[in-house]
């Protein structure tokens, strides 16, 4: 390499303390906002708005007892919390923050490192940090954490293949593994002119699967079946406390910055922007700032989330995740690379236009009759007959002819 | 080639340093009060009834595992085929997705056969 070494640690620091304070930022803004959504305030003692709450927290976690339970697998059961913490944030190493940056007379992009396989590194990393979850659970030897660590890691591997395949369309329409390029490929639009190109938008089925695929996977509400209080405790968790367990907790707040940050750079344009003709002293900025605030927005999107929906449940998680969103995702793969193979061949904006249009009618006609909705009935009928109640009076009946029963009686 | 991973190596010493380095900061600064009860199994309060390795799971955990590996295996020939697609045109896309039926079948049967399903 030609640049001194200073470029390349003090890259890596930029991202590693952004992302370090976005999600400190995150943990603050989550209380505070889900605290006004149920009419309470929220941390306001600490700084300013209480927003140095979470400092003082990760402060005070350093004073915490963390005692190592009788019955646990000790080596694996310190190893998993760092391996979550370590892989998120691995997995902002491809992730730009901005476009070139001059200073002091090296130019540079705020990236720690612009992979040719910087689609597999993320998808690699998100798979890692599976591992951490089931670790935590198995090495606990403990009941709870046992079922929450295998609970959990069935659900993020399942979304795991949402999500990939999700990603796949992205890389059809890209032509490319390598970040920069996806980036590069969402500048303008080919659809609609003078638009910004963002995959999303001829992509949406995909993105729908993302959005979807990285909630759970975040393992956050409405998907947070790991932490379902009153089941299984605390989860994959449960014997954990001290700093190992602010790990845990760092991880799971982690996960939610880089999906968003994942999610704005393949299917939101990343840090592209107007730049309003700016020069380029200042003109720098405003990419970084479009990077933020379309992160800002998703991590708002979590918190939203947090705040409104109820808990899913488990077989309705599963549900969806294999029968809707895997064969969606799927399906568009397909249909992206047909799009794709027209443009090369030439065929006319308005005619793909139309041909996106036919498609995304014909996925939401799957949707709608292999749906959510039935399989979700189906799965709420038992499909065995149900145990004969011992009512003398009562002929086995089925259920339309007990309903109407219900219904005539006053 | 390999210099373009440097950075990333450098990441993962820094996050690795402020991962063990809370841990050790913490083991250090913490207080120490170690009892029976702190010591074991959380049960909701009860008695530990009995080892963690009597406990069963749903062997559709199982199912899903197996699921998870044919259908990554599908994605990671998925990916390179992306990446060349237009290379391949149309015969590449046909290929696919006959592969991708194939697949598709299989899947279809295992739903119908209430492989995916949990009660």
């Amino acid at each position: 390499m030609d640049q001194p070494l200073w470029v390349p640690i003090f890259q890596t620091l930029v991202v590693f303390v952004y992302f370090l304070l976005v999600t400190a930022v995150l943990i603050w803004a989550e209380r505070r906002v889900v605290a006004r959504m149920q009419h309470r305030v929220g941390p306001n003692r600490v700084g300013p708005f209480g927003a140095l709450q979470t400092l003082v927290d990760g402060a005070k976690m350093f004073f915490k007892e963390d005692p190592t339970p009788g019955m646990v697998n000790n080596p694996v059961y310190t190893i998993a919390p760092l391996v979550g913490v370590i892989a998120g944030f691995l997995s902002i190493a491809v992730i730009p923050l901005g476009f070139d940056v001059t200073l002091f007379g090296e130019t540079f992009p705020l990236v720690v490192a612009d992979l040719n396989v910087g689609v597999l590194w993320i998808l690699a990393m998100g798979s890692i940090h599976v591992y951490s979850v089931f670790l935590a659970g198995w090495s606990s030897n403990s009941p709870y954490p046992l079922l929450g660590g295998i609970r959990s890691s069935a659900q993020m591997v399942s979304y795991e293949i949402a999500q990939g395949l999700a990603v796949a369309s992205v890389v059809v329409y890209a032509g490319s593994l390598r970040i920069s390029d996806i980036i590069a490929g969402q500048q303008t639009s080919t659809l609609i002119e003078g638009m910004p190109g963002w995959y999303a938008i001829p992509l949406f089925p995909a993105f729908l699967v993302f959005v979807i695929g990285m909630v759970a996977e975040a393992g956050r509400p409405p998907f947070d079946l790991a932490e379902a209080e009153g089941e299984l405790v605390g989860g994959f968790h449960t014997e954990y406390s001290g700093m190992r367990f602010g790990m845990f907790m760092l991880a799971e707040f982690m996960n939610v910055v880089t999906m968003s940050a994942i999610v704005v750079t393949l299917f939101l344009g990343g840090p592209n922007g107007p730049t309003f003709g700016l020069p380029d002293a200042i003109a720098w900025v405003l990419p970084i700032l479009w990077f933020s605030l379309k992160m800002i927005g998703f991590i708002f999107f979590f918190i939203l989330l947090r705040g409104a929906l109820p808990r899913y449940r488990y077989d309705r998680l599963m549900s969806l995740g294999w029968k809707v969103l895997i064969p969606i995702a799927l399906v568009w793969v397909l249909v992206t690379a047909g799009f794709v193979l027209l443009a090369e061949e030439g065929i006319a904006t308005t005619v793909r236009l139309v041909l996106a249009g036919a498609a995304g009618l014909l996925v939401l006609a799957l949707l709608v009759t292999a749906g959510p909705a039935r399989l979700a009935g189906a799965s709420d009928r038992p499909k065995r007959a149900p145990i004969p109640t011992p009512a003398p009076d009562r002929a086995p009946a089925s259920r339309h002819v007990e309903r109407d029963r219900e219904e005539v009686a006053p | 080639m390999l210099s373009e991973y440097l950075p990333i190596l450098l990441l993962f010493v820094i996050a690795s340093a402020f991962a063990v380095g809370s841990l050790v900061v913490s083991s250090l600064v913490g207080p120490r009060a170690p009892n029976p009860t702190k010591l074991a199994a959380y049960e909701s309060g009860n008695e530990p009834l009995a080892d963690v390795k009597g406990t069963r799971f749903s062997v559709k955990f199982y199912m899903v595992a197996m699921l998870f590996l044919i259908f990554d295996i599908e994605a990671v020939f998925l990916y390179p085929w992306a990446v060349v697609l237009r290379e391949l045109g149309w015969f590449g896309l046909v290929n696919m997705t006959v592969f991708v039926l194939v697949l598709g079948v299989a899947f279809v049967y295992e739903i119908g056969r209430g492989g995916l399903e949990w009660d």
